[in-house]
């Protein structure tokens, strides 16, 4: 297995922690649990019921399989009006997707024959997995206190329920050698997603142009919800160096962006009660 | 040498000249206070910044600092949906490393809300770049296909029951 990066299993021997991974809507989905009742029936129940949640979202919102909810919508079959409510709820965080990026991101683009299709895959993975993720950890607070985080093909969600364990380590791939990490962050709470070409080639389309995103080698995103760390991490990745102070806009939100020529910037995001410092030089920052 | 100070004179003067055309598009827009939160503000937002990219604008020194040294510099105020900011860039051997709002109105409890969730410092939190203990790595979307060749299978592997 080529990687660099050694796994320590020793970590938090006294907490009981295991990993449950699935293959889902075509990703890897990893689960893992920390907690007394980690290596126990009730937390593989838990975890399997968020398995089995994200599989009803993928045969509802799948644009693969042929007589889905939404590729009935895509194909002009079904219309969206009639949708079940949650085609419509996603269809809404669509526009409103639409209306934060800017223009960045959009469920609705032209097909092959120049007609527009619905496709709301881009928002659906990250909106599935945290609405999944947050009924996983209600489910495990039944069971005594629980941390727990989510990977799906690469866009993350952690929580710590629990007050004698660290944060969860978020690692941030090196698109240039996807064998090695560019940025860690420990997180008790929140989320991140990476949009980018290293894994799959170029796919991402420029909404506003037709044309694939390259603008970026890969942007990630960190904030409190995956649904829209995912979104804005698309978005980013659209707006290539637009993206910079772009992100920086924000609240609550931080960065990650690996240009072209393999430059790393990162966006801290909007802090509360910072000032202006016009003019002044700050330190260096390593 | 030159040809890279000359690229990040522009850099810096392309994003400048962004941020200076917001802010005069923004004090036409701020008449009214309610503006902050209308749609209108937020597409301005969003149009400006995906107007074409800060690097792409070489040519002009505009407002650019005199020196195209190392530094930081902070552009005009940006109007958000939530409020204004101004963006502080920080330039590294010729290179922007960072940018970072530097300004936010904190001053009514909406903005306290928008801000209850603490976005980690990045620098402050960077464990080690090849860290040993890591949890998840994000990265562009694995398929099912790159799974077992990903660094998250690794970690996984350590952890299944």
């Amino acid at each position: 297995m080529p990687t660099q990066v050694t796994v320590v299993t020793d970590r938090q021997q006294d907490v009981p922690r295991r990993a449950f991974v699935a293959q889902i809507m075509g990703l890897p989905v990893s689960i893992h649990v920390r907690g007394p009742q980690a290596l126990r029936p009730g937390v593989a129940a838990a975890v399997e019921a968020a398995f089995s949640e994200l599989r009803a979202d993928e045969a509802m919102f799948s644009t693969w399989l042929p007589d889905s909810p939404v590729r009935r919508i895509s194909d002009g079959r079904d219309r969206l009006v009639d949708a079940h409510p949650r085609i419509r709820h996603v269809a809404a965080l669509c526009e409103l997707a639409g209306h934060r990026t800017g223009g960045s991101f959009a469920a609705w683009l032209p097909g092959p024959d120049g007609r527009q299709c619905f496709d709301p895959t881009g928002l659906v993975k990250g909106w599935a997995v945290e609405q999944a993720f947050t009924a996983l950890l209600a489910d495990l607070c039944k069971l005594g206190p629980h941390d727990a985080l989510v990977c799906a093909g690469g866009d993350i969600a952690v929580a710590c329920n629990r007050t004698d364990t660290p944060g969860w380590v978020v690692a941030v791939e090196d698109p240039r050698n996807r064998s090695h990490t560019l940025r860690s962050l420990e997180l008790r709470t929140g989320t991140v997603a990476t949009s980018g070409t290293a894994a799959r080639g170029t796919h991402i389309v420029d909404p506003a142009t037709g044309t694939a995103a390259d603008g970026l080698q890969s942007a990630t995103v960190i904030g409190p919800k995956l649904t829209w760390a995912d979104v804005y991490a698309t978005a980013a990745f659209v707006k290539g160096a637009a993206a910079l102070p772009w992100i920086a806009t924000l609240p609550d939100h931080a960065g990650i962006l690996v240009g072209t020529d393999g430059t790393v910037s990162t966006i801290s995001g909007i802090k509360p009660g910072a000032h202006a410092t016009r003019g002044s030089s700050l330190a260096s920052t390593g | 040498m030159k040809k890279i100070v000359l690229a990040v004179m522009t850099t810096i003067s392309g994003l400048v000249m962004l941020f200076s055309y917001r802010t005069s598009t923004q004090n036409v827009a701020n008449t009214t206070p309610e503006a902050t939160d209308s749609g209108s503000t937020r597409s301005d937002a969003g149009t400006t910044t995906t107007a074409p990219s800060a690097t792409a604008s070489a040519g002009s020194t505009g407002s650019a600092p005199s020196s195209g040294g190392d530094g930081a510099y902070t552009g005009g105020a940006v109007e958000t949906r939530w409020g204004t900011v101004q963006v502080e860039i920080t330039v590294e051997n010729g290179k922007i490393t960072s940018a970072d709002a530097v300004q936010f109105p904190n001053d009514n409890p909406r903005d306290q809300q928008i801000n209850a969730y603490a976005v980690p410092a990045l620098n402050a939190e960077v464990v080690k770049a090849q860290s040993a203990s890591i949890d998840a790595v994000s990265g562009a979307t694995v398929t099912s296909n790159g799974y077992l060749e990903s660094l998250q299978s690794a970690i996984d592997a350590a952890h299944l029951g």
